[in-house]
């Protein structure tokens, strides 16, 4: 799970990244599993907040570089506009689309009621 | 204390491209279940999205069409959240560099032409269809991943008719554009709403509920009326409005609250790392804009300068584009000047034949130069009014013409006098009582003659000529 920690912090913590390093605490990797649907047992939870914090304060050295001269990157690959035609395609057969679901009744996935 | 009503409306309009936003699966409705599906919108690892080429250029058209500045760079984001009609456990959305941004559509109030800015207009993908049944949910992923556009106003609809307005504009403009059916019962078209009260010349924006679950226009214009209603009562009361979400239930007419053990939502919005960020070119907005056609307010206007139709017919006759492009071949072909005739025809008979038959103008099977046949033989005195009514539903269901129908069926407008004659005398001599009235001074008596004789030519007398008749002799004796 901690690979892939910075992609689920709650993005509202995401903005002033020296606030979470200094905030950093079991509230939030609680909160953060909730969301992420990851039961933690509070001795994993012990064991997770210095891993995590270490990453975080890894990752914080970046404030210390002075990127005012930089212009922002929202990707890391330098491609832009990668484009398909509008035109269809084989889908995949159904039987192959439901074949790993652990459940279906006919043609439909089944999952948990959602609503009583 | 009077309070007003603020009210900001988000609509999903969902685009009818061939195939899905970020895969080849066909868009298509109606097919069996999970039959349109594929490794990418069922969100299998590994996977990878690309973007459909004509998403991108709907959305730059509407926002074009809606006055927006297009987003030199626009991204995609993932919005994470939980629910079995979402596969990838995110939907693919645009958070802070959506493709437009501010613009706006204008509306007829009561009090005068309105603007409602639109504050934003995004690329999203849809998610899936769930069933509900007693043991359990079922999921079809056939919609998951077709292309929408969501259009978000600012805050600034202050009654339910305003809201209802705004969308008629709004789906309009787009069903002009070409890019959207905008059926609200098909679900190509979705509206939520987000509805504040506050005391009248207050600025401060009160606390919001979110209104969901309507599926008509007329459906969002009762909920919002009733939300009005329930908030009202409870200021009054001196109690807070809770901010949460509430369904519209249209059997019961009333708004019930969803209530959710889930906190708040949290999306914990990042760039989509699959997605490399668009750049949209001058070049490629200036391509877009060219092919955007003439706008239903521009059309309208147009219309009222051209043909001299009235802002209220423009408005009607300019909604749907067929409408509209057939009123104008009608107006072409009809020689005269004073285009009224022909308005009166679009708008009265014409309109409600094709709203009881839920079709458009066209969809009647009667061509302009049909039509504009029916209106001079009008306009010549050959037919009254009350019997083109009848020709024009002999028109459209028999397909004839109306010089056709006229002939056969023997309808011609008699205005000759002495064809009258006979009839009037006999009209004179059985309504004795109407006739004393009219001598004794009731002027009013004589439209009943006038009835009488319509009646007795089974419709066919000319009503004017009729008038004069009957003036006359009535004051000759
Ligand atoms: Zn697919």
């Amino acid at each position: 799970m901690c690979r892939f920690f910075p992609a689920i912090v709650p993005f509202s913590l995401i903005k002033p990244l020296s606030t979470i390093m200094s905030d950093i605490n079991d509230k939030i990797i609680e909160y953060t599993a909730k969301l992420a649907r990851v039961k933690l047992e509070s001795a994993e939870l012990g064991e997770l907040y210095p891993q995590i914090k270490g990453i975080l304060d890894f990752i914080g050295k970046l404030e210390e570089a002075d990127t005012g001269d930089i212009e922002p990157t929202s990707h890391i690959l330098p491609v832009n506009n990668v484009f398909r035609a509008d035109e269809p395609a084989q889908s995949l057969p159904m039987e192959d689309a439901l074949s790993g679901a652990p459940r279906r009744r006919g043609r439909c996935f089944c999952v948990p009621k959602v609503i009583e | 204390m009077e309070y007003e009503a603020v009210i900001g409306l988000e609509v999903h309009v969902q685009l009818n491209t061939s195939t899905k936003a970020f895969c080849s699966c066909r868009a298509e409705f109606g097919m069996e279940p999970n039959t349109n599906v594929c490794p990418v919108c069922l969100g299998l690892p590994g996977a990878l999205p690309v973007l459909n080429r004509d998403v991108l250029s709907c959305a730059v058209k509407v926002g074009l069409a809606l006055g927006c500045s297009i987003q030199k760079r626009t991204k995609f984001d993932r919005k994470n959240y939980f629910y079995p009609d979402l596969p990838k456990g995110y939907q693919i959305s645009q958070f802070d560099m959506p493709a437009a941004l501010g613009g706006e559509v204008r509306i007829d109030t009561p009090g005068g032409d309105k603007a409602i800015r639109v504050k934003r207009v995004h690329m999203e993908e849809d998610a899936g269809k769930l069933m509900h049944e007693d043991d359990g949910s079922l999921v079809d992923l056939n919609r998951a991943g077709v292309p929408l556009l969501e259009i978000v106003t600012e805050p600034d609809i202050n009654s339910p008719e305003e809201a209802y307005a705004y969308l008629t504009k709004l789906k309009s403009i787009v069903k002009y554009l070409g890019v959207s059916d905008c059926d609200m019962e098909k679900g190509s078209l979705r509206c939520d709403a987000n509805i504040s009260l506050r005391p009248k010349g207050e600025s401060r924006l009160g606390t919001k509920a979110e209104l969901k679950n309507m599926n008509s226009f007329k459906a969002v214009k009762d909920a919002l009326s009733c939300e009005i209603s329930r908030q009202t009562e409870i200021l009054k009361e001196g109690g807070s409005v809770a901010q949460e979400t509430r369904l519209w239930d249209a059997r019961q007419s009333m708004t019930f609250s969803m209530r959710s053990k889930e906190e708040a939502h949290d999306y914990r919005y990042f760039p989509d790392p699959d997605l490399t960020i668009f750049l949209i070119g001058d070049n490629e907005i200036e391509l877009a804009r060219a092919a955007i056609p003439e706008l239903p307010q521009q059309k309208a206007e147009r219309f009222i300068g051209e043909f001299g139709v009235s802002s209220y017919e423009a408005g009607i006759l300019t909604a749907e584009k067929s409408d509209a492009d057939f009123a104008e071949e009608c107006f072409r072909v009809f020689d005269a000047a004073d285009k009224k005739p022909v308005v009166n025809f679009l708008i009265g008979p014409l309109l409600a034949e094709a709203n009881s038959r839920g079709c458009g103008l066209r969809g009647l099977g009667i061509t302009p130069p049909g039509l504009i046949e029916l209106v001079l033989l009008v306009q010549k005195n050959i037919i009254s009014n009350l019997v083109s009514k009848s020709v024009l539903k002999e028109m459209i269901d028999g397909k004839t013409t109306a010089e056709e129908i006229v002939k056969t069926r023997n309808l011609a407008q008699i205005s000759d006098t002495s064809a009258l004659d006979g009839i009037i005398t006999r009209v004179l001599a059985e309504n004795d009582k109407s006739v004393q009235d009219f001598r004794a001074g009731k002027s009013n008596a004589v439209m009943f003659l006038v009835g009488q004789v319509m009646r007795m030519s089974c419709g066919k007398a000319n009503p004017k000529v009729v008038k004069e008749l009957l003036e006359r002799r009535l004051s000759d004796a």
